[in-house]
């Protein structure tokens, strides 16, 4: 990892304000600015003359410039085009699929992939734009095989859990696998980043990281935690610029309840100068105190150190603000404060100045080493399952990223877009390297840690949750009878939406929603247990949302001329059956009720209760 | 100004094997709420870094908690107090004597009465907290409450003695019992693995073990025969797309395993445990054909099918209103239930070793709120209140501590939930200094102590 050195020493100087920062930023970019006009220049001479031989190869002339991945689903279409007729007459009559649900006249819908792996594209990857290039690089390097791309349907249902947690229903499914627009799957991020699950998901995401909720053993009380994740959300929703955010959250002062990013200072295990400290190290530097010296957490702490928290006549308000007595001795009331920033830069604060603007200034200055790379390394782990530092909250010394450039041209990325975060999503997402099947070509482990092909991860308990909802057509009730008076959310509240992380639910708790005590990625646990196999195997809950709920029969009415075996394909896995799978469904007909243990069968496989 | 930058910094902390941090995220995740047996698996599943060291052989070698969520009274129960007045006795005047002389006990409770050479009363037990969360927590963790949140004393337990997989023939045994387990509804947040994580929450049961069919919720179907469950199994196998293509896959084996794991519970003898049909008429009279007394004979099975902790949960004692006409139906039914589960214990040998303890997260007020609207209620009190134990190396016949005339102050000899915590540790063979798993790998004591700002009367030597 190129190492930065040193902060500009005069960010004590003068505090500047958003709109010079942003023109400073700039003119200091200038040198970097020329390098990154050099590499991109190279990469985009590199990525067309990539298209202009593959355009050539497949002899066709789709005009679309966004992405290989967007010819490759033409060509999937294209392909079926031409199995389209045969195939659909073959099926017919061949599902005898439940209390007579197959009518004469009903079509098997047309599968779009290839015979027994509905994972992968037909075509293999190959790198397209600086992510992919970098990316390959290493491949290159360590004669490391990327898996093939994904099929569309894999891409469909891969953004929408993980960019909105929300599954696809079942005629969003067919509507993306029918379309035949060879840029879909980039006009399908697009839309997924304007959606409002998108700001509900990376709510919750954020929410874990700043840890939101409303007891034990952090008190923020429920109202300040509501407040506080409705900022959050909000802040999501609006796409407020990343380096906004994390000043905002920082520097602010205020009530509890008026002023809700000043929470951030009350969701701690502590309120003493180094426990904040603690907190900012590891929500915005990616990195955990208890590896450094006690010297290096007493420096930061001194920024933490006028933090003062006062009560008011409400119930529960509290006031974060600046102390400027607070940690002084009487007599050096007027005395500046010294301190030394975590690249041991030495900085005087002039009393009556907040220490902890002073911090923030060099905390999201483009310069910082660590600001803009632990955001860019964040996104890039919650959309690969992996961190190019891995885990992403435990960057240190002697744990170095697995791709140095790769992480170094996000970041670049991040600050040149005005810390723009979607602009990040979108990157990554329109890469093939993201875009890469789950089936990797060769072994696993080396090649996970260089994204050779996309890994397999148990969904998020909220996900999950919601997913299982969404097919039956049932709710969960969400509520907390701690403390009193009890918080009672409204029916059908989805579970990436609960503003609080203290709301119960056994089945949250069960699946390893994170307790938000510290903040750590670790803290949210998605591996199956054999409770949780029980609890989906065989539990009353989950055989009541598919007997009592009427998701199943909708789904199967609302597509009269589809196969009930297509329509709960499309509804729980977002994509049609293969040809084997359509004869195994098929063979289940003695059955008493066969629509609903389909189902079952479907929410149990792997596919439905892992991202792939 | 110094000029190093933090990256080239050779004085940061200490160095982490990467391996081994992988290898924890690895493990703190694998499914082992139910069973010791994924932790047999040691072909596949690298050691734990942060696992607790084996205890030692206890006299106890195992724990059933029978916890009176809501706070039961004490002047009621096991510390009547007839010559306080009936501003404080209501109209329990009356005691039973035990067949320990000197014992007395509430005269709701006979058949307990009947048995006071087994138990020991703790008459001081205190905290001064009379909220319920708070009350429960340091009753439960026997720590204050504070920065993290610590694990109960059920998951302190299971930690140390189901999880060490070093008696390899022992783990087989008990493969596929759950070793921590709840009847039937969980205790809530504040009661279960704390900063452990899932591995060690308990397995609540949910259903009722009084039914006709105990419907363990996730193992017992109440919808589905067993042939049925096998051919969805089939099916499902057949079916499942992308584990079969992805047959090595790490996450997927997990899951495969995790499956399996549940299905020999569904399927297997294992979950015959949970089958109270198979005992005797006469003896599920005994314990009482309730929910609470058959959950204490469900209890039993468990503990002799190698499971280390059961609570028991039962609820109701939160009686600010119409206390008596609540203690008039639910004493009967505690007394019933707890004095059989003891008696039985005792008759099979399993007494010695097994720790039976009944308590609740606080007392209750002892003297009788008459006014509207309580209408004769008793309200929380953390300041002095009394818990049973029994078995597994505690004595009995005997009584600790004393409570004031009035049942309102300790009198002599102040026990400290960590003082009775720390007590039952040292029974089921947990060392005084060893430390708790945790994400961190920090050290963090088991045992809960004076140095971290609890108050402290002593262990209980006087009845161990």
């Amino acid at each position: 990892m190129s190492i930065r050195r040193a902060a500009p020493s005069n960010v004590t100087l003068n505090s500047p304000h958003r709109g010079q920062h942003r023109r400073r930023s700039r003119s200091f970019n200038y040198q970097l600015l020329q390098s990154f006009t050099a590499i991109f220049c190279t990469v985009v001479l590199g990525v067309f003359f990539l298209y202009i031989l593959r355009v050539s190869r497949e002899n066709r002339g789709t005009a679309s410039s966004r992405s290989i991945a967007a010819s490759s689903a033409a060509n999937d279409q294209l392909e079926n085009e031409s199995l389209r007729s045969d195939r659909s007459e073959l099926r017919l009559g061949t599902v005898p699929w439940s209390s007579g649900l197959p009518q004469p006249g009903m079509t098997t819908e047309v599968s779009s992939t290839h015979g027994a792996n509905p994972f992968v594209s037909a075509l293999p990857a190959q790198p397209l734009g600086t992510i992919d290039d970098l990316v390959w690089k290493q491949f290159a390097a360590l004669n490391i095989q990327p898996a093939p791309l994904c099929s569309d349907e894999v891409f469909l249902r891969r953004i929408y859990i993980d960019v909105l947690g929300t599954l696809p229903t079942a005629e969003e499914a067919r509507a993306f696998l029918d379309d035949r627009d060879p840029d879909k799957r980039a006009k399908l991020i697009d839309m997924a980043l304007e959606r409002p699950e998108f700001a509900d998901y990376w709510a919750m995401k954020w929410s874990d990281i700043l840890r939101v909720k409303a007891e034990f053993p952090i008190k923020l009380w429920p109202q300040a935690a509501q407040a506080y994740h409705r900022w959050i959300r909000t802040a999501i929703k609006n796409n407020m610029p990343y380096d906004e955010f994390a000043r905002a959250l920082l520097t602010s002062s205020g009530s509890n309840f008026r002023t809700p990013q000043v929470n951030f200072y009350r969701a701690l295990q502590g309120k003493e100068p180094a426990a904040i400290a603690q907190a900012v190290a590891v929500t915005f530097m990616g990195e955990r105190t208890e590896r450094w010296s006690t010297e290096r957490l007493e420096d930061m702490s001194v920024f933490f150190s006028q933090v003062g928290y006062k009560p008011t006549g409400e119930w529960k308000e509290e006031i974060v603000y600046f102390d400027r007595r607070k940690g002084k001795d009487k007599a050096a009331f007027n005395e500046p404060l010294n301190a030394h920033l975590p690249n041991s830069v030495k900085v005087q604060i002039a009393p009556g100045e907040d220490p902890r603007r002073v911090f923030a200034d060099w905390l999201i200055h483009e310069k910082n080493p660590w600001f803009a790379r632990v955001a860019a390394n964040r996104v890039w782990s919650w959309l690969l399952g992996r961190g190019i530092v891995e885990p992403a909250d435990d960057i240190r010394v002697d744990n170095p990223p697995s791709n140095p450039e790769l992480l170094d041209f996000l970041a670049s990325q991040l600050i040149s877009a005005d810390y723009d975060l979607k602009h990040l999503y979108r990157i990554i997402l329109i890469s093939q390297t993201y875009q890469l099947a789950c089936i990797p070509n060769g072994e696993q482990s080396l090649g996970a840690e260089h994204f050779a092909s996309y890994p397999v991860r148990r969904l998020e308990a909220e996900v999950l949750i919601d997913a299982i909802c969404q097919i039956t057509k049932t709710s969960e009730s969400y509520m907390s009878i701690i403390p009193e008076p009890f918080t009672f959310l409204p029916e059908g509240t989805r579970a990436i939406e609960l503003p609080d992380g203290s709301i119960t639910s056994s089945f949250l708790e069960m699946f390893g929603r994170p307790a938000r005590d510290t903040g750590l990625d670790s803290e949210r646990n998605n591996k199956l247990t054999a409770a949780q196999a029980l609890h989906l195997l065989n539990s009353n809950h989950i055989h009541n949302k598919l007997k009592q709920g009427s998701g199943l029969s909708e789904l199967l009415s609302s597509t009269p001329n589809t196969a009930p075996v297509d329509a709960l394909y499309l509804g729980i896995l977002s994509r049609r059956p293969t040809d084997d799978e359509r004869a195994m469904a098929g063979g289940m007909a003695g059955y008493g009720d066969g629509a609903q243990t389909l189902a079952w069968v479907l929410i149990n496989s792997d596919e439905f209760l892992y991202r792939h | 100004m110094k000029a190093k930058s933090y990256y080239c910094d050779s004085s940061c902390g200490p160095e982490l094997n990467r391996r081994q941090l992988m290898q924890c995220g690895f493990l703190a995740s694998a499914g082992y709420l139910l069973a010791a047996r994924l932790l047999g698996a040691e072909t596949t599943t690298p050691v734990d870094p942060d696992a607790p060291p084996k205890a030692k052989e206890g006299t106890a070698k195992a724990v059933i908690q029978i916890w009176l969520g809501g706070g039961p009274t004490h002047v009621d129960t096991f510390d009547p107090k007839p010559d306080a007045g009936a501003d404080y006795t209501g109209p329990l005047k009356g005691t039973c004597p035990t067949n320990v002389p000197g014992i007395h006990i509430g005269e709701l409770m006979p058949e307990l009465a009947k048995l006071a050479d087994k138990y020991s009363l703790i008459r001081s037990f205190t905290h001064g907290d009379n909220g319920h969360e708070t009350a429960s927590y340091l009753t439960q963790t026997g720590r204050n409450p504070g920065k993290v949140v610590f694990p109960a004393a059920g998951a302190v337990v299971t930690a140390f003695k189901a999880f060490d997989k070093s008696d390899k023939e022992q783990a087989e045994k008990e493969s596929l019992v759950p070793p921590y387990v709840v009847l039937t509804q969980p205790q809530g947040r504040f009661s279960e693995a704390g900063f452990m994580g899932m591995k060690y929450k308990p397995f609540a049961t949910g259903g009722d073990p009084n039914a006709g069919r105990f419907a363990v919720e996730g193992i017992v179907s109440a919808n589905l025969s067993e042939s049925q469950q096998r051919d969805r199994r089939a099916l499902l196998a057949r079916m499942n797309a992308l584990g079969n293509a992805l047959p090595t896959d790490s996450e997927l084996v997990v899951a495969a395993k995790s499956r399996d794991d549940a299905y020999d519970l569904m399927l297997g003898d294992a979950g015959q445990v949970f089958n109270l049909n198979t005992e005797k008429d006469e003896l599920r009279v005994r314990y009482g054909r309730n929910k609470f007394g058959q959950s204490c004979l469900a209890a039993r099975k468990l503990i002799e099918q190698g499971t280390k902790f059961v609570t028991v949960n039962d609820g109701g004692w939160d009686t600010h209103k119409d206390h008596f006409a609540a203690m008039r139906s639910k004493l009967p039914v505690l007394d019933r239930g707890l004095a059989t589960l003891i008696a039985d214990l005792a008759d099979r040998g399993l007494l010695d070793s097994t720790i039976v303890w009944c308590i609740g997260e606080f007392g209750r007020t002892p003297k009788v709120a008459t006014e509207s609207p309580w209408n004769g209620g008793r309200h929380h009190y953390g300041k002095v209140f009394s818990s049973l134990v029994a078995g597994g190396g505690f004595k009995g016949g005997q009584v600790v501590g004393e409570s004031d005339s009035r049942g309102e102050n300790v009198k002599n000899r102040p026990v400290y939930p960590g003082d009775l915590i720390g007590t039952m540790y040292e029974l089921v063979g947990i060392d005084p200094e060893a430390s708790l798993p945790n994400p961190r790998g920090d050290f963090i004591r088991a045992t809960p102590g004076e140095d971290e700002g609890m108050r402290s009367g002593g262990r209980l030597k006087e009845i161990t």
